[in-house]
């Protein structure tokens, strides 16, 4: 959605700068910090999710699990993940994460989007999508290290969390932080979240998670959207996050280099052909090869 | 229809080089080329995202590309299937291909003698049929609104990025192609018109021409 009092820092599919003469307050931006260790899996936060920003999913099946909806889709912009871990001790441990949006500083989707204003990056590093330009050719889903835009199959735009961009612009938190009962999702500055994720760090460590930690990969420029998880040196227990996420290499030359490279060697190309035919000239028939073939056929 | 063609030609005193129906087929394909890369590059560069409105905008152009992108394989495989026979390498074409520089230079009395294509048309048809296939595989791979879902990421990563390679080698392949037609004078009239001079078969493709004056009604 578009937001004229939230200040725009990158726009996609776009070559010259944005306006940029309000620099922003906090140089960070903002963050929400989700802590893995105090969620409870009551799905509060996809309830909150679905009735701000007033969507409602279809009703599915049950597919054996607790996660439900069982993926994120173009209704459900996050959705709680169960995972079961047997560890060390052979005790069970029920690790829910709460999945979507990442908010990349250096998002992806952004990168890989071809429609201009399609994707922006709000100074306080929010990352939304404005659906009015969006053209669903889904580039933003190949460009995603997270897996997290889902394209509707009603009206072909991308959808996914806002980080409740509305909400912000108006100085409250958003939606699922405001409803979550056990203060497992908080929202600030980012430089107060790194700071109580510190705390809450420190906390579980004493309580024998020595490799609790924060969750902000850097191979995306860190993150909006971070976790304090128990077992940080292996986010991929936490239903598959990635260890190091960060724009494919593939995505990251066809949407870089790739751009400027390819369309200055049509160019050259034209060119080249255009001055060889200023230089060179035509490669004309004249009389004589004309006298020549008349000849030939002359003594078929 | 063949015979009547080759054989009207000859009445005028010229060459059939392409019938009716070659010349359809190559431009149907033409049409279609220009479409796709107009509205590829919409899709590539920012610079260009404005030729989305000659499609009617974003969403019309992501929905019309990839059809057109079939039809213009589907016509371009009749095409070369057509044409294959003819663009057999020969030992004659790699020498040609080797003196680029006597090409370039107008100097063709010093080339081999070329049939009905030459070196340089044989190596653009290889890259038509290599830059098509690979577009064709790689589209329906990135096609995202009936076929992306059946394929891993990384590979809608790589078929993206493959897409666009092979577009920009076949754009390329075409502004010579299209320069080349623009620069040997006679060859936009074979193929609008269908035929060609007997001076424009001798000096161009003298092998052909002494083929084609071997055949009653040409081939």
């Amino acid at each position: 959605m578009s937001m004229q009092s939230l200040d725009i820092k990158r726009r996609s599919a776009t070559t010259t700068p944005p306006p940029g003469v309000r620099e922003p307050v906090v140089a960070g931006g903002v963050a929400k910090l989700i802590d893995v260790s105090k969620c409870i899996g009551c799905k509060a936060c996809q309830t909150a999710c679905m009735e701000w920003n007033d969507l409602r999913d279809e009703v599915g099946h049950a597919v054996g699990v607790y996660d439900n909806p069982a993926d994120l889709t173009e209704n459900s912009w996050t959705v709680m993940r169960f995972s079961e871990l047997e560890n060390e001790q052979g005790d069970l441990e029920w690790l829910i994460r709460k999945d979507g949006c990442m908010h990349c500083e250096d998002p992806g989707c952004l990168k890989a989007c071809p429609s201009p204003g399609a994707i922006v990056q709000y100074t306080n590093g929010i990352v939304d999508f404005h659906e009015e330009n969006c053209i669903g050719c889904g580039y933003c889903i190949t460009g995603c290290p997270f897996n997290v835009p889902r394209i509707s199959k009603k009206d072909h735009k991308a959808y996914k969390c806002t980080l409740c961009s509305d909400r912000v612009a108006v100085g409250q938190e958003p939606a699922c932080v405001k409803t979550c009962p056990t203060g497992a999702i908080v929202f600030g500055t980012k430089e107060d979240m790194t700071q109580h994720a510190a705390e809450r760090i420190d906390d579980l460590k004493s309580r024998g998670y020595e490799n609790a930690g924060l969750y902000d990969p850097q191979g995306v420029g860190g993150t909006h959207v971070m976790y304090v998880l128990h077992h940080a040196d292996r986010p991929g227990l936490y239903h598959g996050l990635p260890q190091d996420p960060q724009i494919s290499p593939m995505v990251a030359f066809w949407k870089g280099l790739a751009k400027p490279l390819g369309v200055a060697a049509m160019a050259l190309t034209a060119l080249a052909g255009f001055f060889h035919y200023v230089r060179v000239g035509p490669n004309e028939v004249d009389e004589e090869d004309e006298r020549k073939a008349e000849e030939e056929m002359r003594h078929d | 229809m063949t015979e009547t063609e080759a054989a009207g030609a000859r009445r005028r005193g010229l060459i059939l080089r392409y019938t009716a129906g070659e010349r359809t087929n190559h431009w149907i394909i033409a049409i279609t080329f220009v479409l796709l890369a107009l509205s590829g590059l919409a899709l590539f560069h920012p610079a260009f995202f404005w030729l989305a409105s000659l499609f009617g905008g974003g969403p019309w152009t992501r929905i019309l590309h990839p059809f057109v992108g079939v039809a213009m394989f589907l016509c371009f495989a009749v095409f070369a299937a057509r044409m294959w026979r003819h663009n057999l390498m020969t030992r004659d074409d790699a020498r040609w291909l080797r003196q680029a520089g006597d090409v370039i230079h107008n100097r063709e009395d010093r080339l081999p003698e070329v049939g009905k294509y030459n070196g340089g048309q044989k190596l653009l048809f290889y890259v038509l049929v290599v830059c098509l296939l690979g577009l064709l595989a790689s589209g329906i791979i990135m096609w995202r609104e009936y076929f992306s879902f059946y394929f891993p990421i990384w590979a809608v990563r790589a078929a993206s990025l493959w897409h666009a390679v092979f577009a920009f080698v076949l754009i390329c392949a075409i502004i010579v192609h299209i320069y080349a037609a623009i620069w040997v004078k006679g060859s936009v009239r074979a193929m609008v018109r269908g035929t060609v001079t007997p001076g424009w078969a001798w000096k161009h493709h003298r092998a052909w021409f002494r083929q084609v004056r071997k055949e009653p009604a040409g081939e």
